[in-house]
């Protein structure tokens, strides 16, 4: 019991920093059906704007948590207006990976060059500094607050989609496309809108998740295989499903770290492949 | 026609060349120059250049000239491309440098059959050195540091200790080591792990050694940014906080990781062969050369330090060889090699070709608003403990 106790907290922050950033990359790979490798460049792109923020501009956490996110979108612009809108719902996927994986590579490239090879620090505030006492054992505060920070990201998310009128049109674009453009809902509108909402999402999970997932020169490549899983595992389009895949395996690899750590991440792909095998579409993904 | 003129005008240059590079001797440094490692192949240079600044690159009318390639990663089969491509395309006579061992096992074969010696500035397993006969080390070993690190674990009071070290060659020598020397001292060791070397998250690895009731933990990692996540793992999980010490070898604590660990990180114990904060009129005659040569002193590590060495053996071997290429007879001129380094007196044990080097015991502390590693016991001449018959 009290290693179960032991386990969990850390288990549920590292789930909830894989859901902050998976969550945007579900988002467009459901609604504009864009297998997008960059989605980890944007999560780098965000790590490394907060980490200069603080670092050379010295300003607070959460100034630099707003600069990471907004820079992130604006720096997101281009590519959305002159690459992404060409291959949205249409293409198919070997040239959306290409396209995708060489954005990538053009976004480590331009980061390297600009902020250098070494792995970049997030220093955290006072405040999230040092450990905090849950009774059954010490925490390190920052870890709550990226438990924190995912809880609000999952029910923003459920308002947005469930409760807005953007959310109506979003749910009608992923559920068919073709039939809302008829009905005169904008599609085009509301891709750009979703595609700047899973940058920002990257962007802030790749903030606040660096203590777990530390912000370096190859972070998109190294951990976009991580990602993309999640996004399989829950199934494509469904916070929900997102949720449960990183929860899930934030606990399985955990666990495996805590009880086995030489094994590696050996039990984050165990986990992958029952899963996969057990729900071909993802816990909660639908079959196209 | 017009073709064998360029031929023979190819043939010419080359000529040319060899002539005109006869007296310059070239030696590969291989190094993380890149990456997150990057520092420690930097302190490479700032010490080879330190070096060179102080004696010239003149040895007896030859021209020495360092070759920088980059190693980036633990990753063999390059660095084995980059000591070939050093070797056959640049024609150096020496091999210096070798952050990482696997990087250093994969060039040791090569060496033999060149005929070039290797100078290790860093890479820490034993049994390198038995690699090749042409292989000297000026940095330290995993045994070296960590046998007196368990001595003081027991001196210290500490009944069950718990280890942790990276899943690689230097990391099981020092669980090894540790293990070894701890329980002939009467300690228990009730928990070992081995972290694999992408590790980024320790807590789950904080708890299981706090499960385990041990008293003291001893932790090896690769100096680099894991080991900040490692220290702050430790106090963030409350491990301090609850009394557990920890011991570790320096490469835990290097001088340009204390201050982001800040004030927390005061009173962690190591054992290692350097400090910058030694206190000795070479260290600061050789801190003065790293600063002119324009290296912060907040940048300098241990590396510096043993790639300095590294050169003043390289100027030997040449010196002994005038500048021939014979590898025996330039090994055979540094074996047993005395002199006062930057750290302390060492030497070259002739058997093993490694460094003999006074290991210290040192706690964080803080002195003028700055954290550093204050050396509060000598563990004098201190050889490998893994390659000596004991």
């Amino acid at each position: 019991m009290r290693t179960i106790l032991g386990i969990l907290p850390d288990a549920l922050a590292y789930g909830m920093v894989l859901f902050t950033i998976s969550i945007g990359l579900s988002i467009m790979m459901g609604l504009m059906r864009v297998v997008n490798l960059a989605h980890g460049a944007f999560t780098m792109i965000g790590g490394y704007l907060a980490s200069f923020a603080l670092v050379s501009l010295g300003v607070s956490y959460p100034i630099a948590i707003l600069i990471a996110v907004i820079g992130a979108v604006i720096i997101s612009v281009p590519f959305e207006f002159l690459l992404y809108r060409r291959i949205y719902r249409r293409s198919d996927e070997l040239t959306q990976i290409l396209l995708t994986i060489g954005i990538t590579f053009f976004i480590v490239g331009i980061a390297n060059y600009i902020f250098g090879p070494t792995s970049k620090p997030i220093p955290l505030p006072e405040m999230l500094k040092g450990p905090f006492d849950l009774g059954f054992r010490m925490i390190p505060a920052h870890r709550l607050f990226v438990i924190g920070c995912g809880v609000v990201t999952a029910v923003a998310l459920w308002l947005l989609i469930e409760k807005t009128e953007f959310g109506v049109r979003l749910r009608a674009a992923v559920d068919n496309g073709d039939m809302a453009e008829a009905l005169g809902i904008r599609t085009q509108i509301v891709y750009s809108v979703t595609f700047a909402l899973a940058v920002g999402l990257a962007a802030f999970g790749g903030v606040v998740g660096a203590e777990l997932l530390p912000v370096e020169p190859f972070y998109a490549l190294r951990y976009m295989v991580t990602f993309l899983v999640v996004v399989s595992v829950g199934g494509a389009g469904s916070v929900t499903g997102a949720m449960a895949a990183s929860l899930l395996l934030g606990l399985a690899d955990t666990t495996g770290k805590y009880l086995a750590p030489e094994f590696g991440e050996f039990f984050f792909y165990v986990a992958v492949i029952v899963i996969v095998y057990v729900f071909p579409h993802g816990l909660f993904g639908k079959a196209h | 026609m017009k073709g064998l003129r360029s031929v023979c005008a190819a043939a010419a240059l080359s000529f040319v060349a060899a002539g005109a590079h006869a007296d310059t001797i070239k030696v590969g440094v291989i190094g993380t120059m890149s990456g997150p490692y990057a520092l420690f192949g930097q302190n490479f240079k700032m010490g080879i250049d330190a070096w060179v600044a102080e004696h010239g690159n003149k040895v007896g009318g030859h021209t020495v000239e360092f070759v920088y390639r980059d190693e980036v990663s633990p990753n063999p089969a390059q660095s084995k491309a980059l000591a070939q491509e050093l070797i056959v395309k640049e024609k150096v006579q020496y091999i210096a440098g070798l952050y990482f061992t696997p990087n250093a096992m994969a060039v040791a074969p090569l060496l033999q059959e060149a005929k070039v010696p290797m100078v290790v500035l860093n890479a820490a397993t034993s049994s390198i050195t038995e690699k090749s006969p042409y292989i000297v080390r000026t940095s330290f070993t995993m045994f070296q540091n960590t046998v007196p690190a368990a001595k003081v674990a027991k001196q210290k009071g500490a009944k069950k200790v718990a280890i942790a070290v990276s899943d690689y060659g230097p990391g099981i020598d020092a669980e090894t080591a540790f293990k070894k020397t701890f329980e002939a001292e009467g300690g228990s060791v009730v928990e070992a792990v081995r972290m694999p070397l992408a590790t980024t998250d320790f807590g789950p690895i904080m708890q299981r050694i706090k499960d385990s009731g041990a008293d003291m933990i001893f932790t090896f990692l690769p100096a680099g940014p894991p080991t900040l996540g490692f220290v702050k793992a430790y106090i963030d999980n409350g491990l301090k906080a609850a009394g557990v010490k920890l011991m570790s070898t320096g490469d835990v604590v290097t001088e340009p990781d204390l201050p982001n660990i800040g004030d927390s990180g005061i009173g962690i114990l190591s054992t290692y062969h350097y400090a910058v904060s030694h206190d000795s009129p070479e260290n600061k005659a050789f801190l003065a050369l790293l600063q002119k040569g324009g290296a912060k002193l907040g940048d300098v590590t241990m590396t510096s330090v043993a790639a300095y060495d590294g050169a003043r053996l390289i100027y030997k071997m040449i010196e002994a060889t005038g500048g021939k290429q014979d590898p025996d007879k330039a090994i055979a001129a540094v074996k047993d090699m005395k002199w006062t380094s930057p750290r302390g007196p060492v030497s070259i044990d002739p058997t093993t070709r490694h460094i003999t080097q006074s290991v210290y015991l040192r706690e964080v502390e803080k002195q003028d608003g700055k954290l550093i590693n204050k050396e509060i016991e000598t563990f004098k001449d201190q050889p490998d403990w893994g390659l000596v018959k004991q």
